[in-house]
């Protein structure tokens, strides 16, 4: 007797945004992403559509701090001091398929770099690199307002996303996403509940849902992990049950990976740190996924590498 | 999915006897359907009904043990899909696969009797050793399961579809629990036989879908054998995924018995491929994964990982909120404050301890969070820390008000002044810096 499969029946699916914009379409970027747009859980093909792989974009900073891990440092030893050569050997030599610049030098407390330096170096990494681009400011309020309306205006037309959006600070970034068609990333910290409240917060100060991503902020392998499984699990349940605010893609980073030093530190006990670093970072965006992200933002090569493998075999799932 | 008191109603013979000790059948269904009386006590129910409610009260996913003494193995009787549901309560099991016809298989499952890491108050290590008849030789087997029985007490699984190798190694080891691995639908009948009569668990192979898979753990349960053990066989990870999911779901969401039994899954790939099957396996619904790999860097993050998601979600592993006092210190020592995340604690407690500074630490309660994740989700801010600050009682035991907070968060030192009206000090960024900056703090 052929068994009858357990497939759930989802009412809702999730908005599809795209980000980059080609030449035809009035950007200059050479190739284009599209996030969500699932009606299953993840990589479960037998009972929804799960029709766009997840992209995995690379992180980049316009300043590396000091104390930056050896083991993430090192694959960019020859680059690293040039966002721009950076942003090309992500995309040339390990496949990334956005790029995502951190401008943590602009802020006050660190090297208070200008807004006029930050332009340019936006201007080089546009002209570095064809893939649809991120830009994220220093998180401090006042000077994001600046830098990220710099950065609306010189990629105007590109279709960037802009972050982060927060809770108390959300109103000049929604600006500069708007004035120029921007999409806009929607940052909550482990909590369900102001993931939709920052959703609500954007649409009803103009911000339209098609244009908004949500990061409920991914922790770290060890470090409060299973807290961001959940709560992304909850969140992509609950947009499936119907809740329409929350039926918005997912974006997750493996930045706190490179917090942890336990990760990356030197000790004999815990395997050489180089490798472990890297399984580290994969496992973490796995579990990201297998949570519920429509995109990854990732660091290592290798981790990238390992985990567009795995997205390969998981949806070459096939029929059921 | 647990009968309703009209499912148990519709069972019973319906004549309102009163012998149950209930006025109606109705009413005695429902104190069944509360679990709160016995089927036992009416006297004129069918076997047939009885068989039912007895079964439906049975865990959907059926509870199996492996090994024995302080090194059995609990898998199975899990109740929800997603941890957030409730939890899950038994940690996938890791395997280390060995062949009988490795020169050095003494060396090889070493790791599983010597490999432990202490990670956040708990001991992480391998749990079993599966070994595989490569040679087909019962001999031969069964002297490599003696060599590894020798050198290690963790649980086995017997790997072969020969029921004459199986037998042989049985005699070595049968009364340890190991599992055997595995019947097939050629072979299921003898090696029931061989379960049954050694009272160990037995997986049964059906790589051909899960019809098969089902087909035949119902006839090896019909031929006396309750602790069973599913494996889907080699798959695409794709595919792999989605037979553990919909095995998850007949379980529990349909009560469908044949699928009702813990899953064991092998690994594929090599190097970090193999991590990563790894890490699904113990995302998604696997009680057992059978790897090869056995390097450090490699098991530990995988372990974390399964720590992690087998943690419960109503219960974050912490330390209790207050002042600990490290290295004796006295009404001059520095006073630093962190989260009681286990691990935040654990490392910076190393970290003061290491620098032979007389400390105090403030452990506050940001619900087990690090301090930057506490620090983003708001559970470790300026407003909590005061209130520590002053609730402790810190400032009976030192002559001084200055804090150390984590560099981390500097951010907040504005504020936290204000609100304590301690002076605010920032400290490393990251706690190794800890030993330099306490060592140059106590010389000023």
């Amino acid at each position: 007797m052929p068994l009858e499969l357990p497939k759930e029946k989802w009412t809702g699916k999730i908005g599809e945004v795209v980000i980059g914009a080609l030449e035809s379409e009035g950007g200059t970027r050479t190739s284009k992403v599209v996030l969500g747009g699932a009606t299953s859980l993840p990589f479960l093909s037998f009972e929804g559509e799960y029709p766009n792989e997840p992209p995995i974009g690379m992180e980049i900073f316009d300043v590396v701090r000091e104390d930056y891990p050896e083991v993430a440092r090192k694959p960019f030893e020859d680059v690293i001091d040039d966002p721009g050569k950076w942003a090309k050997k992500c995309v040339e030599e390990h496949g990334a398929d956005m790029i995502c610049i951190r401008l943590i030098g602009t802020n006050p407390e660190e090297e208070n770099r200008s807004v006029e330096d930050a332009e340019q170096t936006i201007r080089e990494l546009k002209e570095a690199v064809g893939v649809p681009l991120l830009v994220y400011g220093s998180g401090d309020e006042e000077k994001d307002a600046k830098v990220l309306e710099m950065a609306s205006n010189v990629l105007a037309g590109e279709r960037c996303l802009l972050g982060l959006a927060e809770e108390d600070a959300y109103k000049s970034i929604s600006v500069a996403s708007m004035a120029n068609d921007h999409g806009i990333v929607a940052f909550s910290n482990l909590d369900i509940n102001l993931a939709k409240q920052m959703n609500i917060l954007l649409t009803d100060f103009g911000v339209k849902l098609e244009n908004i991503i949500m990061d409920p902020l991914q922790a770290g392998l060890g470090y409060g992990l299973e807290y961001s499984y959940s709560v992304i699990e909850r969140i992509r349940l609950a947009a499936f049950m119907g809740d329409k605010i929350l039926q918005v893609p997912i974006l997750c980073g493996t930045a706190r990976v490179w917090n942890a030093r336990e990760a990356f530190k030197e000790d004999a006990s815990l395997g050489e740190a180089g490798s472990r670093a890297i399984l580290w970072e994969a496992t973490t965006a796995l579990s990201a996924l297998m949570a519920g992200a429509d995109a990854l933002l990732m660091r290592h090569p290798d981790a990238v590498a390992c985990v567009r493998e795995s997205i390969k075999g998981l949806t070459g799932g096939g029929e059921q | 999915m647990a009968l309703t008191a009209l499912d148990i109603y519709k069972k019973l013979p319906q004549t309102n006897c009163g012998k149950c000790g209930f006025p109606t059948c109705l009413a005695f269904a429902m104190q069944l359907a509360n679990k709160k009386a016995s089927i036992d006590d009416c006297p004129d129910v069918s076997d047939e009904a009885k068989e039912l409610l007895e079964s439906s009260a049975a865990p959907p996913i059926r509870l199996v043990k492996v090994g024995t003494g302080d090194n059995e193995i609990e898998m199975g009787d899990e109740v929800v899909l997603f941890r957030h549901e409730k939890t899950f309560y038994h940690p996938v099991a890791f395997a280390l696969m060995v062949d009988d016809d490795s020169p050095d298989i003494e060396s090889k499952v070493q790791p599983v009797e010597e490999m432990r890491f202490e990670r956040v108050g708990q001991e992480l290590k391998l749990d079993m050793i599966a070994i595989r008849s490569k040679s087909d030789d019962p001999a031969k087997f069964s002297s490599a399961v003696f060599t590894v029985k020798e050198k290690t007490s963790a649980p086995l699984m017997l790997i072969s579809q020969n029921p004459a190798v199986i037998e042989e190694a049985l005699k070595v080891c049968g009364s340890d629990r190991p599992i055997i691995h595995a019947a097939t639908k050629d072979n299921y009948e003898k090696m029931a036989e061989l379960a049954k009569s050694s009272d160990c668990p037995l997986a049964v192979l059906g790589d051909a879908g899960l019809e098969e898979l089902a087909e035949l753990s119902k006839k090896v349960k019909e031929a006396g054998v309750e602790d069973i053990v599913l494996d889907i066989g080699m798959k695409p990870l794709g595919k792999m995924l989605q037979e553990l999911t919909l095995i998850r779901r007949f379980a529990i969401k349909k009560l469908f018995r044949p699928l009702g039994y813990p899953i064991i899954m092998f690994t594929q790939g090599e190097g970090l491929s193999e991590g990563l099957e790894v890490a699904l396996g113990t995302m998604k619904y696997a009680s057992i994964v059978v790897m090869k790999e056995t390097d450090r860097s490699f098991v530990y993050p995988l372990l974390t990982l399964r720590q992690n998601i087998y943690t419960d979600p109503q219960k974050p592993i912490q330390v209790q909120p207050g002042i600990y006092d490290l290295n004796g210190p006295d009404e001059t020592s520095p006073v630093m404050i962190t989260t009681n995340f286990s691990l935040t604690y654990f490392t910076v407690a190393g970290d003061i301890e290491t620098s032979r500074v007389p400390s105090y630490l403030l452990v506050a309660d940001a619900e087990g969070l690090s301090v930057m994740t506490a620090f983003a989700a708001d559970k470790f801010t300026a407003d909590t820390c005061a209130e520590l600050i002053e609730s402790c009682g810190i400032d009976e035991k030192v002559n001084h008000k200055k804090i150390i907070i984590p560099g981390q968060v500097a951010r907040m030192s504005g504020k936290l002044n204000e609100n304590s009206g301690w002076e605010v000090l920032v400290g490393p960024r990251d706690s190794s810096g800890l030993p330099k900056y306490l060592r140059e703090y106590s010389g000023q």
